[in-house]
């Protein structure tokens, strides 16, 4: 049978332990090991099954005020961090026209996660 | 270009990014009636719009927020304030509390009652740590490659080494990558990685980006444009060795190799400089060397957080209105001083008797740490490292008993190598 060994950096505390994840063939779970705490497999257990982060990029806006070509964004929850990239290229073809509010959302469900991206700036000009 | 003599107010604040704006804010709160906040740039926020990350506002906002949504947020509890502001704005001269400055078609003098210093501070660039080779295009500080992407759209560069661990330099290496850049390595001269462990994992693990620490850039190659960067392993005395050199095809060099805070206004009317921060001597009041010069944020020393950029510039402002009106209570002189492994603290010199933040960086990673402050407060770390700036408040009456001389010092066990 052959396994797969993870090693995953907690970051739940400054302790920073590096929790070992055995997997089987079939990405399952055997074991979790070299953690100090419960947090630390709790943790290790959602880095592997399912690792998410928040988005944080620009897009383009069309507004007057030319010093301002971008307009800063992120995705309102965590998404998979697989699909991060995905989600960049998405962003990419994305232009908004100003006025844009603080919080606006910008791209309504991205790539199907349920997450919103929204503005971190406002642009009224 | 005309000179417009004399504009009186209370509180001139200088350098409008998280401490400035906080600063000018907290002034106008506790009642000093004119209030004018100076910003060399077109806009306010200083750094932070540019960071568009995540991170900032935890401890301030009590909300996690990128760089933009935390200026933002400051900018609306300044709006209605009557704060003068006034951008493209730039202090040239500073004689006590008195600021000459340029706008864009003056010069202005401005007779203020107190100052308060938040220039904050800039960028250690590749003459600062003398990297060796050519001269070609191609080279940037980490900031500079920030704003190219981040405000003004630019890729700066396809193929990218980055000299140095610190936060700025690893989540450069993210952005770049997130946007379609390839990020080769990064390359830190100390034996451990310099920024946050989150940074580490979210930053460089997450998209495979290799470090190497005990390392530096032997060797910029390139015409006019970067075209190979040499690297090589260093010992423990910092000597290269030989034969660990590394050959990367690369058009591009970050480096994010340390900041500095911003002082050659301060130096113009003797404000005196601690040699380990870059930043003016202050007591537990925010206050500089000079009558009614306060100084907060990044000026004084490098912050891990803008949130305490933001606080430690508001407690300076409230200082400051506290000097005008004749109420600033000095009781006493306390030294701080740095001891066993701690770099630097801050303050330098304790004179009121009002509750203390003490700020420090410690010189080594330790584990099972002890941080001490003189015999009289104790607080216990399961880790202390240089790149996470630790901040002990003390109450008032701990301090009471102490006559002359207070050290700060730290114990702790050798931290593994990671």
């Amino acid at each position: 049978m052959s396994s797969i060994s993870k090693e995953i950096i907690c970051l739940q505390c400054p302790f920073a332990c590096r929790v070992k994840v055995e997997l089987d063939e079939y990405n399952q779970i055997v074991s979790i090991a070299d953690n100090k705490c419960p947090r630390g497999k709790t943790y290790a257990e959602q880095e592997v099954v399912n690792p998410v982060r928040v988005l944080t990029t620009t897009v383009r806006i069309e507004s007057n005020d030319s010093e301002h070509p971008l307009l800063p964004v992120q995705t309102r929850d965590a998404i998979p961090k697989g699909i991060l990239k995905d989600a960049m290229k998405e962003l990419a073809d994305v232009v908004v026209k100003s006025p844009v509010k603080y919080k606006d959302i910008i791209v309504q469900d991205i790539l199907g996660t349920g997450v919103d991206v929204i503005a971190t700036f406002e642009i009224l000009e | 270009m005309s000179r417009i003599l004399n504009k009186p107010v209370d509180v001139a604040v200088i350098g409008g990014g998280p401490g400035g704006i906080g600063a000018a804010i907290r002034a106008k709160e506790d009642g000093a009636k004119n209030v004018v906040l100076l910003e060399r740039s077109e806009e306010l926020g200083g750094m932070l719009p540019q960071c568009i990350h995540n991170g900032f506002g935890l401890h301030y906002f009590k909300e996690e927020l990128s760089g933009p949504a935390y200026i933002h947020n400051l900018l609306k509890k300044m709006e209605r304030t009557g704060v003068d502001v006034m951008t493209h704005t730039m202090a040239v001269n500073l004689d006590g509390t008195r600021i000459t400055a340029l706008t864009e078609n003056s010069v202005v003098d401005i007779d203020a009652k107190s100052v308060i210093l938040a220039m904050g501070c800039r960028e250690r660039a590749r003459g600062a740590v003398r990297i060796p080779g050519h001269r070609p295009a191609g080279v940037y500080t980490a900031g500079t490659a920030q704003r190219l992407i981040n405000v003004e759209g630019y890729l700066p560069g396809r193929r990218v080494v980055i000299v140095g661990s610190g936060d700025i330099g690893m989540i450069m290496a993210r952005r770049l990558t997130l946007e379609g850049a390839e990020v080769l390595c990064l390359v830190e001269l100390l034996p451990f990685i310099g920024g946050l462990i989150r940074n580490e994992v979210q930053c460089l693990r997450d998209f495979n980006i290799p470090v190497f620490t005990s390392h530096v850039v032997t060797n910029v190659i390139g015409k006019d444009r970067v075209e190979k960067i040499i690297i090589a392993e260093v010992d423990k005395q910092r000597q290269l060795i030989p034969g660990s050199e590394k050959e990367y095809d690369a058009d591009t060099l970050l480096l994010s190799v340390g900041l500095i805070p911003e002082n050659e206004l301060s130096l113009l009317t003797g404000v005196e400089l601690n040699p380990l921060t870059g930043g003016p001597f202050v007591d537990d009041l925010w206050q500089t060397n000079v009558p009614g010069l306060f100084a907060g944020g990044n000026v004084v020393h490098v912050h891990d957080l803008a949130d305490y950029v933001t606080e430690s510039s508001e407690m300076a402002a409230a200082n400051a209105v506290k000097f005008i009106s004749g109420s600033l209570r000095t009781d006493r002189k306390l030294t701080v001083k740095a001891g066993k492994n701690i770099r630097y603290v801050v303050p330098n010199t304790i004179i009121s008797d009002q509750p203390i933040s003490f700020y420090m960086r410690v010189s080594w990673p330790l584990e099972n740490a002890t941080v001490r402050i003189g015999n009289i407060f104790e607080k216990k770390y399961t880790f202390v490292r240089p790149s996470e700036q630790i901040r002990i408040d003390i109450p008032a009456n701990k301090l009471k008993e102490v006559s002359d001389e207070i050290v700060v010092s730290c114990d702790g066990e050798e931290a593994i190598a990671r």
